[in-house]
């Protein structure tokens, strides 16, 4: 009978040949970039592909948005290029054109003309009342969170999805707590993102009342902002602009008016219609300021 | 008449034998019951997700339910010699095809039936209402598609030399319906002739089980569909269950049984 010795000993090698060679691999491994092995489980089974569902998500909440009524890749969705539910809460570049009450045009022919009466065939939006246009049913907006929160699960980087979760669940919901979270969880995921600082800033100011953190936040907000290279500043001009006229009105309500005609100036270099709504602010404010060093003097008109 | 529902109480018998429902309404209960676990923003009135998902599940088990269930008589019979015996008795072919339909489809409504109550006291348990009609009209239209699968799985287990080849040509053929068949017609107009031609023929002489899925009006809480549309979708499935069943009966007539 031959003796175990060496069969043992080639055991052991290889173990130890495996331990190293573990001990050698695992720190490169988890320095890597594409590793799975940390995150979530959503980032271990999908990989990168998950930004793909969190979009597909994303479209999904506007869906019910829209209470089913959407179009299809078949259809013609020029009037859905951005998201309703996202164009709503005032903060994003709306880029939809076209009809979008009726996408699905005339029927076709006989059987497309049947089947409408089988699917949602109206346009509405949630926050409206709904297929019921019952405008107390406003809150029913509360259906497309749980599409955001997977949609923001699966995407940590899409700072959309934490603005317009936080917008509706202030707004809508009342559920300014939630709110607040989702914006931190935001931030911590997208530290430089000045469209979460805005929208942080609005539930400062209109929730909490807390003008100070408003302030700061949205002095944040527009320091990034400034920070980013003139061709991201072109394609970003609305929220900027959105920044400097809350802060403009933020100093107005402070009596603070020469910063707040500063604000609104600023506004102006970034809007799009600047001798109108800022011009007009601009005026009365220096009116103010005016009258408040001459009080004697009256309007001519 | 008594011979075919002599046959139909045979195939229902065996469906609730089988564990084949029993283990889909089971999964079905646990997800639902997993999802609506799940807390959203600390917010217990979030539903229509919940509705879609047990939506989805029922839909896709009462399919796995019909096509299989179906795809497997004729051949078991077959298999196991019992078809010869069968016909040797006071029974014709077209009472034996008509007996397996009537029992795969009742066993469908059967399996519908639970499901629903299910779904039903799953929305109830949030929404606090039960719209009774709204669930009635799209148990109906969905049993109703379910015939027109079970007429089209028959004609196929006589059609295919296997059930498991049936099985998979009718499980993409009702996928492709149901995913593509509304919008055939547009896809037609991007092509040149003369696939635009069979295209659009495809479009009229598919049966469009698409017309009878109507989760989004359950789930988005729409007002009912017109009962003058619910009864015509359901004479227009009877119509392909007819054509369907005709054509098992006109093939299985010169088809060898042993």
């Amino acid at each position: 009978m031959s003796s175990p010795r060496p069969l043992l000993l080639l055991f052991l090698a290889l173990q130890v040949f495996s331990f190293g060679l573990a001990a050698h691999l695992v720190p490169q491994f988890q320095a890597w970039r594409g590793s799975r092995s940390t995150g979530d489980i959503f980032n271990v089974v999908l990989g990168d592909s998950r930004r793909l569902f969190a979009n597909a998500f994303f479209v999904k909440a506007d869906e019910y948005y829209h209470s089913g009524y959407y179009p299809t890749m078949f259809d013609d969705n020029a009037a859905f290029q951005t998201a309703h539910m996202a164009a709503d809460t005032g903060a994003v570049n709306d880029q939809n054109h076209g009809d979008e009450h009726g996408f699905l045009g005339p029927p076709r022919n006989w059987l497309d003309a049947f089947g409408r009466h089988f699917f949602p065939d109206r346009h509405t939006h949630l926050d409206a009342g709904g297929p019921e246009d019952d405008l107390s049913g406003s809150d029913n907006v509360r259906e497309i969170l749980p599409w955001l929160k997977l949609s923001a699960d699966l995407d940590p980087d899409n700072v959309q999805t934490y603005t317009v979760t936080a917008y509706w669940l202030r707004e809508r919901m009342n559920n300014v707590p939630e709110a607040d979270a989702i914006l931190h969880e935001g931030l911590r995921n997208c530290p430089d993102s000045y469209d979460i600082l805005f929208e942080l800033g609005r539930l400062y100011y209109e929730s909490y009342r807390d003008t100070s953190r408003a302030r700061n936040v949205w002095e944040l907000g527009v320091r990034k902002w400034l920070k980013l290279d003139p061709d991201t500043q072109k394609d970003n001009r609305l929220i900027m602009e959105q920044l400097t006229t809350h802060l403009g009105k933020l100093e107005e309500e402070a009596g603070n008016l020469p910063q707040a005609i500063d604000w609104f100036e600023m506004a102006k270099t970034v809007s799009l219609t600047p001798d109108t709504i800022q011009q007009q602010q601009i005026n009365r404010l220096r009116w103010q300021l005016y009258k408040e060093f001459n009080p004697l003097v009256r309007p001519l008109y | 008449m008594n011979n075919i529902f002599a046959v139909a109480g045979v195939v229902l018998k065996e469906l609730y034998r089988r564990k084949d429902f029993y283990v889909l309404f089971i999964v079905t209960i646990l997800i639902c019951l997993v999802m609506a676990s799940v807390n959203i923003f600390n917010d217990a009135k979030i539903v229509r997700y919940l509705k879609e998902i047990c939506l989805l599940l029922v839909w896709i088990c009462s399919l796995v339910i019909a096509i299989t269930t179906t795809a497997r008589q004729i051949p078991a019979e077959r298999e196991n010699r019992t078809l010869l015996p069968l016909l040797a008795k006071p029974l014709t072919r077209p009472q034996l095809i008509l007996g397996k339909f009537l029992g795969c489809w009742l066993a469908c409504g059967l399996a519908l039936l639970c499901f629903y109550i299910f779904f039903g006291a799953l929305a109830a348990s949030r929404e606090h209402q039960w719209p009774l009609l709204d669930y009635f009209q799209a148990a109906a239209l969905h049993w109703f598609m379910l015939g027109v699968v079970v007429a089209m799985t028959l004609l196929g287990s006589l059609v295919f030399a296997a059930p498991s080849s049936n099985n998979t040509i009718c499980f993409v053929a009702v996928g492709g319906i149901l995913f593509v068949g509304r919008h055939l017609d547009q896809v037609a107009l991007t092509l040149g002739e003369p696939m635009r031609s069979v295209a659009y023929a495809i479009f009229f002489l598919i049966p469009h089980l698409e017309l009878f899925d109507v989760r989004d009006l359950v789930i988005h809480n729409w007002p009912l569909i017109s009962w003058l549309y619910f009864s015509l979708a359901l004479l227009y499935a009877l119509g392909y269950i007819a054509v369907f069943l005709t054509g098992a009966c006109l093939v299985f007539r010169r088809k060898a049984v042993n």
